[in-house]
């Protein structure tokens, strides 16, 4: 193999093993700021629990998260340092700018949110989560501007084969970003809500800490019922956002081979795609519905593959399953929200077992939606590094692939030992359940903090 | 030309701070093995635990920054660099997660070894970099045309080593101002015994550095170097003398403040030889630098933001200060 297929293949494990715990801290540090403003609210102790309860688990993923994303401000230089060379002057200071805005945020405040329970008082632990939370999501800002910006380049112009920032406004806000950003958030948020709920469940299945964890699950409901629907409608826009900018992805999504010249392109649910043959195998189709949901006309044009170069496709099958599982997952979180709705009215929210016990089942899909999701955007985008600009090839270092073995093996040993230890400590952490006993520390008894009735 | 060497200067403080900051991170894991107990254990990493996250930052904004005002350097230095980068990346790693994993673990003994080993390798990967750094890259039209293992030297390897000793130092005089009564103590002897090694160690890279990179002893002999060179190893051999006493009459603070003097003098000694070069041998920071007005932005940027990282930076010390408490131990 060789160095560019080995770095593609690196820099795509490591990222992947990096997104799922961004994605949960994001989410899931929203979910402790509006835990930390109910304990300051209503001074109920069981909030102060619930917060000292969830910053464990946020800690450990804060953690891997922060190592792993290392890796990745390193392998621009080391995997891809011609690509790195050629865009630098664009891409770099939006990573700069993730450093100063939020990185340093996020880490400065996060010894206080952990630690400083003895030192500051409560407003002042309370703005230090807001700062973390705050810092979690333009860290998001300022990746998802990089990656929409290698989806859709602005506010440039090429020089001598280097590219050059014309419009620092443009670059950012370029065509994919706005979707692509609340895609992301939304992303997190939604499966930060559903790894609460289904861990919740988990344990009011079991009949454990009840009164705790009904809590926990109606807030996580709260977000999830706000996050699930509006990531429908966003991945709608991002959808029409694609088929604008990018139209051999969104055809390769859409494993649309033909473009429909005289009648309404249909939406497939199932197929095989053979892009030997330009065609699909066995296709489950529902007619009409992709020119709906693109051109929202019955019979509005969409472009096939066949209109582009065959060396300028993405792997059709690839980026159409990726698409389907994560669109699959949308729908189920959005069902079960819809189930969660009816449940509510009727009163039974949490005394239906049936739906706990699917709260806990779906409880690690939105990981797999956004990892999916991810790998869509991505192998949907070859072969560009910049797309209709940069082949993913041109833009590869200029090092000895023994390099890359070395690392990537290093890489798949090392992530297995953390992930196989993540994994063990998240499980031990919320076995042993929510810590009523340690004392309050007393710089954060506010008057008229109603104790727990134990 | 005033703004690259503006930059030029920026990135030499966020190196320094960096190497400071996370340096007595390091220090501290490197130093850990020599903790009796489990309760001395934990007082060590205690006393990093709330601020080795933002530590470590710079060095994360130190590479993005890199790549955004000198994106020469950046790509050139990190293809060329892959494997002592990677042993530096890997170090951080084990030992970034041994702080949450050793503190949820009932066997605390694999992560503890996981800690010290990460910052042990860690300290020991930056090193090389930096010594293959002094020793110059081969460029050929703007990349990286050297071979794999260029990084491989015994001069290199040398560095390593001197920069682990430097870690240790940084870790014992950190320490000291952290701890009281064991602990403390150690870290005296642990601080002598460092010195010593350092103060080896940056003789030996000294008088070799110019065999190995002739360019630097060019400059530092030329004016107008040759009017200021001399204070940095004047400023080194003051610091270590402050340092001894210090040690010797047990002043919490001496330690930590000559060893500061002591990084300082020989990081200023070095960037002296280097300067106006981005990368050695022929690679200046004029060629290096990225377009003009991404400099600009980056500029304000940083203008803007980074009072505001110092100044909370330095309100989460101030809320941590005094002697390691029990509240840091765990969340």
């Amino acid at each position: 193999m060789d160095t560019l297929l080995l770095s593609r293949i690196q820099f795509g494990l490591t990222t992947s093993f990096h997104i799922i715990f961004p994605t949960l801290t994001i989410g899931l540090a929203i979910f402790l700021v509006v835990v930390e403003a109910l304990w300051l609210r209503t001074r109920d102790e069981l909030y102060y629990r619930m917060y000292r309860f969830w910053v464990k688990i946020f800690a450990i993923h804060f953690a891997v998260g922060v190592v792993s994303g290392i890796a990745l401000a390193f392998e621009f230089g080391t995997n891809f340092a011609v690509f790195s060379q050629k865009v630098g002057n664009i891409l770099a200071p939006m990573l700069a700018f993730e450093g100063m805005t939020a990185f340093f945020l996020e880490a400065g405040f996060l010894g206080i949110m952990l630690f400083g329970w003895h030192r500051v008082p409560p407003t002042l632990h309370f703005l230090s989560t807001c700062l973390v939370a705050l810092g979690a999501s333009l860290s998001a800002f300022w990746i998802m501007a990089a990656n929409a910006w290698m989806q859709t380049p602005a506010g440039f112009e090429i020089v001598d084969g280097t590219y050059m920032l014309t419009s620092w406004w443009a670059a950012i806000f370029n065509p994919a970003f706005p979707t692509h950003l609340a895609h992301m958030l939304l992303a997190s948020y939604a499966t930060a809500a559903f790894v609460v709920a289904g861990i919740s469940a988990y344990y009011l299945l079991k009949g454990r800490e009840t009164a705790f964890y009904r809590r926990c699950l109606g807030l996580a409901l709260i977000v999830a019922a706000v996050a699930a629907p509006l990531q429908v409608i966003v991945g709608d826009f991002k959808g029409v956002a694609v088929a604008e900018h990018q139209p051999v992805k969104l055809a390769a999504m859409e494993a649309h081979w033909e473009t429909n010249e005289d009648r309404g392109a249909p939406f497939i649910l199932f197929t095989i795609p053979d892009s030997a043959n330009e065609r699909n195998r066995f296709e489950i189709q529902v007619p009409n519905l992709l020119s709906l949901l693109i051109t929202r006309t019955l019979d509005g044009r969409i472009p096939g593959l066949k209109e582009f170069p065959a060396d300028e496709r993405p792997n059709v099958l690839v980026t159409f399953w990726t698409f389907r599982i994560m669109v699959g997952i949308g729908f189920i979180f959005l069902g079960v929200m819809l189930w969660a709705g009816l449940l509510w009215w009727r009163r039974k929210l949490f005394d239906t077992p049936l739906f706990l016990k699917a709260l806990v089942v779906i409880q690690p899909l939105g990981f797999v939606a956004t990892i999916f999701g991810w790998l869509t955007a991505e192998i949907g985008r070859q072969p560009w590094l910049v797309y209709g600009l940069m082949r993913t090839s041109e833009g590869v270092s200029p090092i000895a692939a023994g390099n890359v073995v070395w690392s990537l093996a290093l890489f798949c040993i090392f992530f297995g030992i953390i992930g196989a230890s993540y994994f063990y400590y998240t499980i031990r952490t919320l076995e042993n359940g929510p810590d009523y006993d340690s004392p309050i520390p007393p710089i954060q008894r506010m008057a008229g903090v109603q104790a727990l009735q134990k | 030309m005033f703004l690259i060497n503006l930059w030029a200067a920026l990135v030499g403080v966020v190196i320094i701070l960096y190497v400071i900051l996370d340096g007595f991170s390091l220090g501290v894991g490197i130093l850990f093995p020599s903790a009796r107990s489990e309760k001395q254990q934990d007082v060590m990493m205690g006393s990093i635990a709330p601020v080795w996250d933002v530590n470590q930052t710079w060095i994360v904004f130190g590479a993005a920054g890199l790549f955004a005002v000198f994106p020469t350097t950046y790509t050139v230095m990190f293809s060329a660099l892959y494997v002592p980068l990677f042993t530096f990346l890997f170090g951080l790693v084990f030992r970034g997660v041994a702080f949450e994993f050793r503190a949820n673990s009932t066997h605390k003994t694999a992560w503890s070894r996981a800690f010290f080993g990460g910052s042990l390798v860690a300290a020991f990967g930056q090193g090389l970099t930096l010594g293959a750094y002094i020793s110059g890259i081969h460029v050929e039209n703007g990349v990286f045309a050297g071979g794999a293992f260029d990084w491989l030297t015994p001069f290199n390897i040398l560095v390593g080593l001197a920069l682990i000793a430097g870690y240790a130092l940084l870790g014992a005089g950190y320490l000291i101002l952290k701890t009281t009564g064991e602990v403390q103590q150690r870290a005296y002897g642990q601080a002598k015994a460092a010195v010593w090694a350092v103060a080896f160690f940056m003789l030996i890279v000294s008088f070799w550095t110019p065999y190995q990179a002739p360019d630097i002893m060019d400059r530092w002999w030329t004016a107008p170097h040759i009017y200021f060179v001399w204070l940095f190893p004047l400023l080194g051999l003051a610091g270590f003398v402050l340092l001894l006493r210090g040690i010797h009459n047990q002043v919490e603070s001496a330690p930590f403040f000559w060893t500061l003097i002591m990084f300082l003098s020989a990081y200023l000694g070095l960037q002296s030889g280097v300067y106006p070069y981005a990368i050695l041998p022929d690679i200046t920071i004029f060629d290096a630098a990225a377009q003009r007005q991404t400099q600009m932005i980056t500029l304000v940027g940083a203008l803007v933001t980074l009072p505001f990282v110092l100044g909370y930076t330095f309100y989460c010390y101030w809320v941590f200060r005094g002697k390691v408490t029990d509240d840091v131990l765990y969340h």
